[in-house]
């Protein structure tokens, strides 16, 4: 059941072949058996999960629901999940049962979707590695000694190891296309606003978007389907209605142009991972497609911008951890305010998560706000024209998700530069508020490499077009990871 | 040496929108402490601001009354800083490009002279909760009913010259924001205080004397004291060889004095950054004239012609449109007897109705003497048939009972009718000559001032009734043969 894709598991839940209880228990079977190795799961919502699934059973009996009634996921603990631990993998909310559900949540448990649990991520989604968890790392199921990518590196893990049918997640600078890639797996980052960000625990505003962590690009599009769309709870959320994703995927191939933007292939990129994308492309170009040079002329400052933009909304999103009305609270009376509030802040954050803190608090600083922040704003701007400019003259652009294969746990942790710099081709996208994916393109020693294709403004039916083409013709997206077939 | 002082106010008066600024919940006062907090007031994780478009039309129509400019797009930004009332641990509100700007508020000094306060902006931001030391041992308390309630931070220019000027501005303002209806103005609930800024110069000199910043001042007398014990404590120092030091202060009512709250080296960097959440507010044209239509006459063109339909005095108009309550009760009152002059019934409701509405706390819309009522007893001065010194015994007791049972039946039932029988009034004239004679000798001789004495004892006698004029005219004919 755990080899079948959230579109063939559909037709089986609507025709009774298979209910969603003993869909469910298999699932939950699966993440009993295997997580202790992955360390994928925060909170594994079993009784919960059985519950919603006897739900959405007796709603297909009734020949209602929605494709993923009764379809097991898994939420990235970044999103607010009522009555249960949202913990965003920091000590400072490992008490913080949230009182409500996030728009995402609440609409995919709308639809009929069985949640299994809670995923692990980076501390506050601040890494690219899962390592900066308060519970620890996620492992790859590809190669447990190595990393699923981050902050999405729980979902990623699981969707990859079978343990979950798809996965939302969250990406900030890549914090989805990144894991995707490193995980073997779909990861698709909608337009800024396509998906309303209320019931998210705040990382960076203008650059947080939710997203799918699943198998296939049209698992992501049914998903997509019931996340996306205006909410009267976040101001961002764009107002544009939701095309048909799926019937967008089934459209006839129109031959499009694909731009290669010549700074990707640089010498950060291994040269293994730049085959493959080469090979990646000319799978497009069998189907049609006109590929062209391009250049993105400032992308190359996109990692100093986003360590200004990032940290600086992140230094104050996350000043309402104080341990005064919920959430990690130092222990002892003594000492004065400001003293509780450097003692509760200062147990409960780990370090790279303070590391932001403090550079965030620093650029906004008076005295070095122009020369970083303000600074910084402009040149998003020079990113985003430079995005705009290409666009005129292709339809997509391609190009690798990450330099590397998945690294090892441990190898670039105490390194924070080499850490960012994997981020390097995911980081433009976000600041520019365009929809993005990662779709698997191949193997590096037994290693998944992700193939990024990002487009423009509310482009999402052509890049998942664009995705499911490629996922017809060629297999990476099947291949699972060696130990996790049964 | 002589002083020149220089005073700048930073009013913040909460707007009455029906629900916060940035979330769902009621803005009403005295509710149990945290029953009016949402999440979203709260700062949950993962929660989002949503902006209240009513406050933003308030802030639109008082600019539009202050001559202000109205920006077409301004930016919500956050002030951070940490704070246990500061559930978010930064502020919501405007900096770089506030909603409305540079307009003026003109004021009416105590001479008469009119003078032009710049005001020079205006700004959309949310309300703190509150910090309770008082009710708990060793601990504080947190009550964020208040936190995200809509104010609008008034910012004036340094154009004021005085504590009474400041005084003068404040209650200006707070007139305003009533008329407009944009806030309860209520002190006592704190929905307008303010911060003033004060420095002093000498005489004829143009650069500005270090300022210092009296904080959280919730009333016009506090206003005026405090800055007044400002300025005399900043004239001390100089003029004994110091220098004003830039801080922040804080005004303690109980010794008259005012005292460090924290110097400019303690203060906050604010960190202020656009915030992300919110989207840049983008006013329209159409917007602004609806609003402007819907705007009721303000005070200063009531005054003005209150001043000229009906013929009142600058002092007396300034009283009656002093809200806007009293201005529509006058010319209700007006309006059910227009044979009455005006002046007439201003007076009653200048010495009788503003009486009783102070000593019963209650808003003239709560009054038990309705303006029809009150304009039949102008009437009845007006045609003799009552002394004004008998108006206010029988405005007492229309008051005191159902006002509904008429004018005249009050008159009637306290036996008021005003005397004017000229044998009745020879009669009691003539008793309190006889009972008074030094005081009659006197008056023969031309001392004008025993005669309202002498007409004093007649009204005592006549228990108020009598016609006053006549009781006048009749003692100068008896004792001077006018």
């Amino acid at each position: 059941m755990h080899e079948a894709t959230i579109a063939q598991l559909a037709q089986e839940l609507k025709s009774r072949k298979i209910s969603s209880q003993e869909l469910t228990k298999h699932f939950l079977e699966r993440i009993s058996r295997l997580d202790a190795d992955l360390n994928a799961f925060i909170t594994i919502t079993q009784n919960d999960a059985l519950a919603q699934a006897k739900a959405a059973d007796a709603r297909l009996a009734s020949g209602e629901g929605t494709p993923l009634t009764g379809i097991p996921i898994a939420h990235k603990d970044i999103f607010c999940t009522k009555g249960v631990k949202t913990s965003c993998g920091s000590r400072m909310l490992d008490n913080f049962i949230s009182p409500y559900d996030a728009t995402v949540v609440a609409r995919l448990k709308q639809a009929g979707a069985v949640m299994l649990g809670k995923t692990n991520m980076d501390e506050f989604a601040m890494g690219s590695s899962n390592e900066t968890s308060f519970y620890g790392p996620a492992h790859n199921p590809w190669d447990r000694d190595t990393v699923p990518g981050g902050s999405s590196g729980g979902s990623a893990a699981a969707v990859a190891a079978r343990m979950a049918c798809g996965a939302t997640g969250t990406d900030t600078g890549g914090s989805i296309r990144q894991p995707a890639a490193f995980s073997g797996v779909t990861g698709v980052k909608p337009t800024y606003g396509r998906v309303s960000r209320y019931g998210i625990v705040a990382f960076a505003s203008s650059l947080d978007q939710a997203g799918t962590l699943t198998r296939t690009a049209e698992d992501a599009a049914l998903m997509l389907q019931i996340m996306s769309g205006p909410d009267e709870l976040d101001s961002t959320a764009l107002p544009n209605l939701v095309p048909d994703f799926c019937k967008a995927l089934k459209d006839p191939w129109e031959n499009i142009t694909i731009g290669v933007p010549d700074n990707f292939f640089d010498k950060d990129l291994d040269p293994n991972n730049a085959q493959l994308i080469r090979d990646a492309l000319s799978v497009f170009e069998k189907l049609g497609a006109t590929i062209k040079e391009i250049h993105l002329e400032n992308i190359h400052l996109s990692v100093p911008v986003y360590y200004v933009v990032a940290p600086a909304e992140a230094s104050s999103n996350l000043s309402r951890f104080d341990g005064i009305r919920y959430g990690y609270r130092a222990e002892g009376e003594s000492g004065n305010l400001a003293e509780f509030y450097m003692r509760t802040r200062g147990e409960g954050f780990g370090a790279e998560v303070k590391r932001r803190i403090l550079m965030g608090t620093y650029v906004l600083s008076a005295g070095y706000y122009d020369a970083y922040y303000l600074q910084a704003q402009k040149i998003r701007q020079l990113i985003s024209q430079d995005f705009s400019r290409a666009f005129e003259d292709v339809d997509l652009i391609a190009g690798p998700t990450a330099p590397t294969p998945a690294f090892s746990i441990g190898q670039k942790i105490n390194d924070p530069i080499q850490m960012y710099l994997n981020d390097i081709y995911t980081i433009g996208a976000p600041l520019a508020g365009l929809p993005a994916l990662s779709t698997p393109c191949g193997l590096v020693n037994n290693l998944p490499v992700g193939l990024q294709l990002i487009g423009p403004h509310l482009s999402e039916e052509r890049l998942l077009k664009a995705a499911h083409y490629f996922q017809q013709e060629t297999d990476w997206h099947t291949l699972v990871p060696p130990g996790y077939f049964e | 040496m002589n002083w020149d002082v220089v005073i700048g106010l930073e009013i913040h008066t909460q707007l009455a929108t029906k629900s916060k600024i940035f979330s769902g919940s009621s803005t009403q006062y005295g509710a149990s402490p945290n029953s009016q907090a949402s999440l979203v007031d709260l700062g949950y994780p993962g929660v989002l601001p949503v902006l209240n478009r009513d406050a933003v039309c308030m802030a639109i129509k008082f600019g539009l009354a202050t001559g202000c400019q109205i920006s077409p797009r301004s930016i919500f930004a956050r002030k951070n800083y940490f704070y246990p009332d500061l559930p978010k641990g930064y502020q919501i509100s405007q900096y770089e490009l506030p909603i409305v700007y540079d307009g003026c508020l003109e004021i009416v000094l105590e001479d008469g002279e009119l003078r032009t306060i710049g005001i020079t902006r205006a700004h959309l931001e949310e309300d703190a909760g509150k910090s309770l030391h008082d009710d708990f041992r060793d601990h504080s308390g947190i009550d964020l009913n208040r936190a995200g309630t809509p104010l609008l931070e008034i910012v004036s220019e340094p154009d004021l010259r005085s504590a009474t000027e400041a005084g003068i501005y404040m209650r200006a303002i707070h007139t305003l924001v009533c008329y407009l209806g944009i806030s309860d103005g209520n002190m006592q609930e704190g929905s307008f205080r303010c911060d003033a800024n004060v420095s002093i110069r000498s005489r004829g000199e143009k650069k500005l004397g270090t300022r210092t910043e009296l904080k959280n001042l919730n009333s016009f007398r506090f206003v005026e004291k405090a800055i007044q014990v400002e300025i005399e404590r900043q004239i001390n120092v100089v003029e004994d060889g110091a220098e004003v030091v830039q801080e922040t202060r804080l005004y303690d009512a109980g010794s008259n004095t005012t005292r460090t709250m924290r110097i400019k080296e303690e203060a906050n960097d604010y960190r202020y950054f656009p915030d992300p959440d919110l989207l840049p507010v983008i006013i329209e044209d159409k917007l602004i004239e609806k609003l402007r239509s819907e705007l009721p006459e303000l005070p200063d063109a009531k005054r003005n012609r209150f001043i000229s339909n009906y013929a009142l005095s600058e002092t007396v108009a300034e009283e009656l449109t002093s809200t806007r309550e009293i201005g529509d009760y006058f010319e209700e009152a007006v309006k059910s007897q227009p044979s009455v002059p005006p002046k007439q019934i201003a007076k009653l409701i200048q010495r009788e109705l503003t009486e009783a509405l102070k000593k019963n706390s209650l808003n003239i819309k709560k009054s038990k003497v309705p303006p029809e009522i009150i304009a039949v007893l102008a009437s009845k001065i007006q045609d003799n048939s009552i002394s004004s010194s008998a108006a206010s015994a029988v405005f007492e007791e229309l008051w005191r009972t159902d006002s509904s049972i008429g004018v005249s039946n009050v008159i009637e039932k306290l036996g008021l009718e005003q005397i004017s029988n000229e044998g009745a009034i020879n009669t009691m004239v003539d008793d309190i000559i006889a009972q008074n004679p030094e005081q009659a000798e006197q008056c023969r001789k031309g001392k004008d001032k025993v005669i309202g004495f002498l007409v004093g004892q007649v009204m005592k006698i006549s228990r108020g009734k009598a016609n006053p004029q006549q009781v006048i005219q009749t003692l100068k004919n008896k004792l001077r043969g006018e």
